[in-house]
Parts: C-alpha cells; sequence; structure tokens
C-alpha cells in the first residue's frame, strides 16, 4: 500500500510535470487562453510545484478556479477558502496582477451567460478587495458560455464549467 | 464586397409588357398565409427561354433557383416538368391555360434569359394565374451580371411570391452570422455574411478572436458585433463594404456587448457591465453620446428596438429569473411582458411590430416562440436541447436561429422556420454556424 502510493505519487508528478510547460506558464498574458489548472483527477494524491511564488503553485497549491451552483455568483465556503488562500498569496508576491475570469455552463442564452460570467468574475474580485488586495491588480472578465472545460452535456461537466478563474499574470520577482 | 453588391444595377422597374394586368379576375390567384395547414400552391415553372445561344445553362440555374426559393417556404408544390402538356416555346407566346388547368397548375411563371457579350444578364418573367386565365401583375426584367445570376433569381422569387401571397418578399436578402470551427472548449470563431440560402459566403473577420452575436444596421450597411480581440468583449460596427472596422466608444474597464442598431440607423442600444454589473445604455454613434437605460443590480440585455424606434424589449432577471420587458427607448418604466413558466431571453421585435420573437428555457429544453407585443398569444415554434437567437426575415414570415447539438461533440447550425412553426429547415453552411441576424431586402 505504502509503495502503491509512493509510486501513484511519482506516477503523477511526472504527469503534471509534462504538461506544466503547456499548462502552469503559458497562460501567463493571462488574456488568451482560459485557466483551466492543472489541479484536476490525482486520487486526492496533493502535487504541487515547489516554488511558492510561481504562476503554478498558485494554480495548483493555492487553487485558482472556485465553482457556483446553477445561476447563483455567490461564493460558497469552499470558494472562500480558496479565496482566502489567493489572498495570502496576491499579499505575498505584490509584482502580480490578475484577471478573474467568469464562465458560465451552456444552459442559458449567450447574452444571459456573458452577464452572468460578468457577476461571477465580480464576485472574486470584490471578496479580494474586501481582504484588502488592491482593486487596480484585479481586473475581471466575462467568457459566458464560450470558453468551457468540461465539453459533456451533463450536470458533471456544466459543474466544472460554472467558475471563476484567477489568472495571474506579471514578473513575479517580488 | 461592395464591388460584389454594387456592381448589381437592377432595373427593376423597367416593366416589359404592354399587356396591361387583368383587372377582370374573378378568382384572384392569392395564397393566404394563415395560422391553420397550408395545402402548398403547385406552380408550373418551365425552364426559362435562353434567347442568346449562351444563355442556356444561366436559364437553367436561374430557373432552378427561382423553384428552389418558391419550394423552399413550404408554402408552393413545383409540378414536374414530365407532367407538362404545352411547353413555353416563347417567351411572347400566348399561354394555353386548359394544358396548364389540367395538370392542375394554379400559377405559371415563365421567362426568358440573355446573356450579352459585355456579361450583362437580362432576365424577364411573367406570372400567370392559371385558374383565371390572366397574367397576375405584368411582366418584368432585371439586369445584372452573370456572376450576380442568384440575386436575379431571387428577385424574380421575390415578385412571384409578394404577389401570391400579397405580403413581402424576403428571398434577395443576406444573412450574417459566426462561423465556427474547432473543439467545444476552444471554438474559432468568425464573422460571415452570405445569401439567405447560404449561397455566397464571405469571411468578415478571421478567427485570432472570438466573434458573437452579430447585428445588421437597418440599411443593412454595417455590422455591429463582439468581439474579444482586446482580451475583452468589446461591440465593433463594421462597414459591410470596406470590411473596416472600429470599436464604440465605451469607458475604459467596461465590457460591452449585446448591440443593436435603433431604426434610425445612429443610436445603438447595448448591455454595458461595470462592477459586475450589466445595464443597458445607448450610443449615439456619431457623437459618441451615451445614456444609461436602465439602474438596477439586475442583468439588463438583450435589447431591440420596436420598429418605429419608440420602445425597446429586453431581458432582465430583477424578478429573479430571466424574463421579458419592454420600456420606453429613453429609459423608464418597464411593464414585464413574459408570462408563461420556465426563462425568457433574446427577445426580437418583428418588423412589422405586432410580434416579439424569443428565446424559452424550460424544463431542460429551449424553444423558439413568439408572443405579441403585451405577451398575449404565446406560441413555441420549436423545440431542441438548445434553441437561440432568433432573427426576423425582412417580410416577418421566417425565423431563422442557433440550434446546438448537446455533447463534448455537440455543434452549432442555423436553422429556419415558419412563424406558424412549419418548414423547420436547416440553413447550409460551410461550418458549424451561431447567431445569424437576417438583413433587410436587398436594393
Amino acid at each position: 500500500m505504502k509503495t502503491l502510493t509512493k509510486s501513484a505519487l511519482l506516477i503523477a508528478g511526472m504527469s503534471l510535470a509534462a504538461c506544466s510547460n503547456g499548462t502552469l506558464f503559458g497562460s501567463g498574458g493571462g488574456i488568451g487562453g482560459s485557466g483551466n489548472g492543472a489541479f484536476g483527477a490525482n486520487g486526492g494524491v496533493g502535487v504541487s510545484a515547489l516554488d511558492p511564488a510561481s504562476v503554478g503553485y498558485f494554480n495548483e497549491t493555492v487553487g485558482n478556479k472556485i465553482l457556483f451552483d446553477v445561476d447563483q455568483s455567490t461564493l460558497n465556503a469552499s470558494g472562500r477558502s480558496i479565496l482566502d488562500g489567493q489572498v495570502a498569496w496576491l499579499r505575498a508576491n505584490p509584482a502580480f496582477i490578475a484577471v478573474i475570469e467568469g464562465h458560465a455552463d451552456e444552459q442559458g442564452t449567450r447574452e444571459y451567460n456573458l452577464a452572468l460570467g460578468a457577476r461571477r468574475s465580480n464576485a472574486v474580485r470584490e471578496y479580494l478587495v474586501s481582504q484588502g488586495i488592491a482593486g487596480t491588480r484585479l481586473r475581471t472578465l466575462t467568457y459566458g458560455k464560450e470558453r468551457p472545460i468540461a465539453a459533456c452535456s451533463t450536470e458533471s461537466c456544466y459543474a466544472q464549467n460554472r467558475r471563476a478563474v484567477t489568472i495571474l499574470s506579471g514578473s513575479g520577482t517580488s | 464586397m461592395r464591388q460584389f453588391i454594387g456592381a448589381i444595377l437592377f432595373a427593376a422597374s423597367a416593366t416589359l409588357g404592354c399587356i396591361a394586368p387583368s383587372t377582370s379576375m374573378a378568382q384572384p390567384l392569392r395564397l393566404e398565409i394563415t395560422d391553420g395547414v397550408i395545402e402548398p400552391l403547385p406552380f408550373a415553372l418551365p425552364t426559362f427561354i435562353s434567347e442568346t445561344s449562351n444563355a442556356g445553362e444561366m436559364a437553367q440555374q436561374i430557373s432552378g433557383l427561382v423553384a428552389d426559393d418558391l419550394r423552399g417556404t413550404g408554402l408552393f408544390r413545383q409540378i414536374q416538368p414530365e407532367a407538362f402538356i404545352s411547353q413555353i416555346s416563347a417567351f411572347g407566346a400566348p399561354v394555353q391555360y386548359p394544358d396548364w388547368r389540367a395538370i392542375n397548375a394554379q400559377a405559371l411563371i415563365t421567362g426568358a434569359v440573355s446573356v450579352s457579350g459585355n456579361g450583362r444578364v437580362t432576365v424577364k418573367f411573367r406570372l400567370y394565374d392559371v385558374f383565371t386565365g390572366s397574367e397576375l401583375g405584368q411582366g418584368l426584367q432585371f439586369v445584372g451580371t452573370t456572376d450576380g445570376w442568384r440575386r436575379i433569381a431571387h428577385k424574380v422569387a421575390d415578385e412571384v411570391y409578394a404577389r401570391i401571397t400579397g405580403e413581402g418578399p424576403y428571398f434577395d436578402s443576406r444573412v450574417v452570422f459566426v462561423g465556427e470551427t474547432g473543439p467545444k472548449e476552444n471554438r474559432a470563431k468568425r464573422l460571415g455574411i452570405m445569401d439567405f440560402d447560404g449561397a455566397n459566403v464571405q469571411y468578415l473577420t478571421d478567427s485570432s478572436a472570438i466573434v458573437l452575436a452579430p447585428r445588421f444596421s437597418p440599411d443593412g450597411e454595417r455590422v455591429l458585433y463582439t468581439s474579444y480581440e482586446t482580451g475583452f468583449p468589446r461591440i465593433y460596427v463594421l462597414d459591410v463594404g470596406r470590411v473596416s472596422r472600429r470599436a464604440l466608444d465605451v469607458p475604459d474597464g467596461s465590457m460591452s456587448f449585446a448591440p443593436r442598431f435603433a431604426p434610425d440607423g445612429r443610436t445603438v442600444v447595448f448591455s454595458l457591465t461595470t462592477g459586475g454589473n450589466t445595464d443597458l445604455y445607448t450610443l449615439d454613434v456619431r457623437t459618441n453620446a451615451r445614456t444609461r437605460l436602465t439602474s438596477t443590480p439586475a442583468i439588463e440585455t438583450a435589447p431591440s428596438y420596436s420598429p418605429d424606434g419608440r420602445s425597446i424589449v429586453f431581458e432582465s432577471d430583477r424578478s429573479g429569473s430571466p424574463q421579458l420587458y419592454i420600456m420606453p427607448a429613453t429609459g423608464g418604466e418597464a411593464r414585464r411582458i413574459s408570462t408563461g413558466a420556465g426563462r425568457y431571453g433574446t427577445p426580437v421585435w418583428s418588423p412589422k411590430g405586432d410580434l416579439i420573437a424569443f428565446t424559452k428555457q424550460n424544463r431542460g429544453r429551449f424553444h423558439i416562440g413568439v408572443m405579441r407585443t403585451d405577451g398575449s398569444e404565446e406560441r413555441l415554434l420549436t423545440a431542441s436541447f438548445l434553441d437561440e437567437g432568433p432573427t426576423w426575415s425582412p417580410n416577418g414570415r421566417v425565423i431563422m436561429f442557433t440550434r446546438e447539438t448537446q455533447g463534448a461533440n455537440g455543434a452549432p447550425a442555423l436553422y429556419s422556420v415558419d412563424i406558424s412553426g412549419r418548414n423547420l429547415a436547416k440553413v447550409r453552411t460551410q461550418t458549424a454556424a451561431s447567431d445569424p441576424s437576417w438583413s433587410p431586402l436587398q436594393r
């Protein structure tokens, strides 16, 4: 059991490292891509970038993504907890700025979902500002239903798509 | 683009005949379009006569497209040429009405095509009411270029449709839309423009940035749309002829989308998001004067003007779920018009002013529907996993919309449906497509 866990950790770490070039640092511009985050189905085994000041660490360990209920833009406890981590990280790394993307699932019209995504990104921004992050470091962006991360048409995908993603940019030299 | 449209000069009013239209029609040929079941009206359309030796292929193509347009409405049925007793040997030859009556043709369309040495096409046509044995309206001729032959055919079909139904026509019109390629998670989108039947596609943008929901100006010469080319959603206005565009003047740091022109062609109503809240504004595109129309913490979006420019129908979730409201074009008190179960969105005022088309989401299904402007007489025309974004044909008889299939391989396509709910048809496009906007009738 112990060895199994270890090897699973190793494999997970390798696969993460393999994709980290594209995923962890590729979206540094913040605008072009929607942040997918590398924190995925790794069976609860914690794997993270080593440098706590890295974008990779923020995306995987702090968590760059929070989820919302259907049609909602209010933050739930789990979302607030992730955002508290983002607050701490942003305080410790003041050279970074962020664009907060708001997304919706495909249930709903294009226009309404754009407005809903804007609500979600703003809810995140307001929370971060309320915890002391300068508003000038945070910009909001809505993609509506234009950039799902999960393509299926069932609730399991919809739940992943109703999200706000904090996309960092900046030199990182703090 | 400009050259293409501009090069086609129609002598539409150059009437041909010396024969006055019959005024003694006992039972004039007339198809009343009602909401009841319609028996398609049978017509005969012998291949147009080629009057110059080089016009044979063009005559075939134009005759075929006129027939396609009429059949495509679901209101007409074409009688196959094999059934013809009479042949039309010359455009001016007398019509043998009994021969056409015998095969049950109610309408007979005859025509002739000539092509001049410099590539100009002349198409003449006449429409006959077979049962009363008289011509319906006067013969007409259209002149255009060989590469614009489809427009000439659409013009002929428009005349036939209008004379028989008494409704305005819609075949000589265009549709601007979003062409889509690539996987669902990273769809590439670009603006396209095409004839209403999917022919003559041209792309107006590349797919380097997401583009959404193009909307024609009242004169059909400009298109409003939303693009992510700065990284954030922002409204642009594109001159279709020059394929040049400029951004609408909006505050820094805001996001703007869902634009539509007012009937004056100068005012744009749109959604502007600041601080997470989406409200409706207007912008005068000449002076850049901006006016705020709504100030609620709710989402206000998808605005559409009444044809007289005095009112705006829009979508708001101020009641707790998205519903339809109408307010004065200058803002002010809004009254809710949607009262049925479910969520309502993307309302669009009909060209005649009598109906509102909308998207409805109810119990996991999407519908395109119409209702009167007071919200009464709601009728759902379609049902599927995802139907949205209706746009009206120039005559208000047909609605085009986006239908998206479900699942990881789901993709959108354009469909049209008669406002009676009949004649649902997929519009031919080269790639997946969404967000159609129907132009006014071309001149």
